[in-house]
């Protein structure tokens, strides 16, 4: 069964969803509250048994208007008809909290701890959901738009070793 | 009444001899994150051949080391290990800084790499390229040994010199001391954006 196909159907379900093709290739809106459930569906009922990706997008002062700031992304793929299938949801501040995923796919583990890594989402549910790429100590989320490429003054906060007290 | 000196006698002073001995057996430590370890571990490879200059025992502890080349960026992740390690060091020791992003960040003016080594740790030998020839670093080790030879003491107290105290000179053009101490993070509006 095409993809299309597979999101028509779980449209009589889900009816809130958008979505949209682009050169073959599938993308789906959910709203935050759908999310976990429509996940469930596309991995039980239709075989999407891997997770290849969880990323986000800052879409702050972006020129088209968004419905929300960040843009969450499922990258979902069924390994048994290499059919692929992209999930989004919007997210906007103060509120950035969505269901985990590691229920369904134990590879959201880290790719959540990236996300909260790099864009301050928390995932409720998770089971430990620290920084994996920067330090523990650190307080920002710097893959927001936001946040200065050369950073708040982190890469020179270290203790001086000078020659003579080495 | 001249004092007459066998021809097996040899006589010098115990600080030349002593920096004859240490710059001729440099154990490196390879520190290396990045492409310029790949050219570091050709400099050791039978090309190259660091051993023509007494320097091909990598040692991958610090505690058997005396010479440190951090080949590669330094991360703020890595720094407080770097740092660790450079402690861990017996004296007397040494460093030399390969290649554009150990010694000043080079392309990663990011807020994750380190700009320079040498603002957190001393550095006695800067090698640039990106990455440097395995002949460039071959030229730092023949220099380092020359400095050994030239400045060396047997208790080390040229590491003292107040020059070697100072912080480096990237440090010192920006208007800073060198902190010990936390540099308080900018408020987000007046920080630099590029």
């Amino acid at each position: 069964m095409d993809v299309s196909a597979i999101v028509e159907g779980l449209q009589r379900d889900f009816p809130s969803i958008v979505w949209s093709e682009f050169r073959g290739q599938v993308r789906v809106v959910v709203s935050r509250d759908r999310l976990f459930p429509f996940l469930q569906a596309l991995k039980e009922r239709h075989g999407f048994d891997m997770l290849a990706d969880i990323t986000c997008v800052d879409y702050l002062d972006y020129p088209v208007k968004k419905p929300g700031r960040f843009g969450l992304v499922y990258v979902l793929t069924n390994t048994q008809t290499n059919q692929r299938l992209v999930v989004r949801t919007f997210l906007d501040e103060p509120d950035l909290v969505v269901p985990t995923v590691t229920p369904l796919w134990e590879a959201a583990n880290w790719l959540e701890r990236e996300v909260w890594d790099m864009f301050g989402i928390r995932f409720a549910g998770h089971p430990d959901l620290r920084r994996i790429l920067m330090p523990e100590d650190f307080v920002s989320h710097p893959l927001r738009k936001d946040y200065p490429l050369q950073g708040l003054g982190e890469r020179n906060n270290f203790p001086v070793i000078r020659r003579a007290e080495s | 009444m001249a004092l007459e000196v066998p021809d097996n006698v040899l006589l010098t002073k115990l600080d030349a001899i002593a920096n004859w001995c240490r710059k001729y057996s440099l154990w490196p430590m390879p520190f290396a994150t990045a492409c310029c370890g790949i050219e570091l571990m050709a400099t050791g490879a039978s090309r190259n051949d660091i051993a023509r200059f007494g320097a091909e025992v990598f040692r991958f502890s610090p505690r058997q080391a005396d010479l440190m080349i951090v080949a590669g960026r330094v991360p703020i992740k890595l720094m407080p290990v770097l740092q660790r390690i450079w402690l861990q060091m017996h004296e007397p020791k040494w460093c030399i800084s390969m290649g554009a992003c150990a010694s000043t960040g080079g392309v990663f003016d990011t807020y994750a790499v380190v700009q320079g080594i040498d603002r957190f740790i001393p550095v006695d030998i800067y090698v640039p390229g990106c990455p440097p020839r395995p002949e460039q670093l071959i030229q730092a080790i023949v220099d380092l040994q020359e400095k050994i030879q030239r400045e060396g003491t047997v208790m080390g107290r040229e590491f003292e010199h107040p020059e070697r105290q100072k912080p480096p000179l990237a440090m010192r053009a920006e208007g800073r001391a060198g902190p010990p101490g936390l540099i308080a993070a900018p408020p987000p509006e007046e920080a630099p954006y590029f």
